[in-house]
């Protein structure tokens, strides 16, 4: 279990995250969803130790988060030039010499599925090709827990399904869980069992995807806007 | 391929409701073997917590059933599938009745236009 609590981050004097706490149990696929600038960036970074918090704690299985956590975390930054000098090839041997836990014919498996071909370097292809390898990447390791900022932004909506059933396909939902931030909401929402929604650093709603439209008929987008009109 | 769910349905009950329409409409037959919850969730872009649900929710309605380490089947009781097809039929009767009856038409009014349409 993953679990913050009462975490603020601060940047420049600047509060991004704002007492935020929540856990997150092993076993569902999380959305976090929220404004350009909300702090979802900064919390996934902070969830997988890359960020220490000005303030609070963040507990890994009861023991506080550090960089040394990532052998039980994997993350997927959202930056686009990631290792582009690298083939993908060259990208998942690069991993494999990191990451104990990650399977190099996994990885290849994935890229397979999401038909990128390995053996191009990151610079020459395609925005849409560097985001499935990143996704390959990632889930060529095997951990309990994947930390994913903004898998699909940018991407068109084929790219985009193919990313979401390779998750589906090669990730293991009753020991591994997938905290993702999006704002694909309308797309991402049948693969998610909760959102989370960020507004200014701060938790404003937790529920699940299920419990919005049994409850309230509504799908997530609309549920989530509800509460800007609020605000 | 993807589903486009509608908006304001769970997931699950949609999905419940999509295999009960391909067994009425013969798309799955008695004793077919479902995919397994993973294929079922690739192939519908869904969660696997979901497609699981589904999974119960049709094997409470005695509708599949699933034998260890086989898989998922439709049931072979064909008394089963004969009131699902009268529970849809009234479930669907109901539904126009509410809609006809939020613009104001009568039920004789519709009827008549029923049996116009061919």
């Amino acid at each position: 279990m993953l679990q913050l609590s009462n975490v603020s981050f601060r940047y420049m004097k600047k509060p991004i995250l704002q007492d935020v706490s929540f856990s997150i149990p092993v076993g569902q696929i999380i959305g976090l969803v929220g404004e350009n600038g909300s702090g979802k960036s900064t919390l996934l970074k902070v969830l997988a130790g890359l960020l220490r918090p000005t303030s609070g704690e963040v507990l890994l299985n009861g023991t506080s988060v550090t960089r040394r956590s990532a052998d039980e975390i994997a993350y997927l930054p959202d930056i686009d030039l990631f290792f582009d000098f690298y083939t993908g090839e060259q990208l998942f041997q690069h991993y494999a010499s990191q990451f104990e836990d990650f399977s190099y014919d996994k990885a290849c498996i994935v890229a397979e599925f999401l038909q990128v071909d390995k053996n191009v370097k990151l610079r020459q292809l395609s925005k849409g090709n560097r985001g499935r390898m990143k996704m390959a990447a990632t889930l060529g390791r095997e951990v309990p827990f994947y930390l994913m900022d903004e898998p699909f932004s940018g991407l068109d909506p084929i790219v985009r399904e193919q990313l979401i059933k390779g998750l589906i396909q090669f990730t293991d939902i009753e020991h591994q869980t997938i905290l993702l931030s999006t704002h694909e909401l309308y797309e991402v929402e049948p693969i998610l069992d909760q959102i989370i929604l960020l507004q200014n650093g701060s938790i404003i709603a937790q529920e699940e995807v299920e419990m919005i439209r049994d409850v309230s008929n509504k799908e997530a987008v609309q549920w989530m806007k509800a509460f800007y009109k609020k605000g | 391929m993807t589903i486009d769910f509608s908006r304001d349905k769970p997931i699950y009950s949609q999905l419940v409701d999509r295999i009960c329409g391909d067994i009425l409409k013969g798309k799955l037959v008695l004793g077919d073997r479902l995919p397994s919850v993973r294929e079922y969730a690739v192939e519908t872009g869904v969660n696997v917590n979901t497609v699981q649900r589904v999974y119960k929710e049709l094997e409470a309605m005695n509708i599949t059933e699933t034998k260890r380490g086989q898989g998922t089947f439709i049931t072979t009781d064909d008394g089963r599938i004969a009131l699902l097809r009268e529970d849809m039929k009234n479930q669907l009767a109901d539904h126009f009745l509410t809609s006809i009856e939020a613009l104001g038409f009568s039920k004789d009014e519709m009827l008549v236009v029923l049996q116009n349409k061919s």
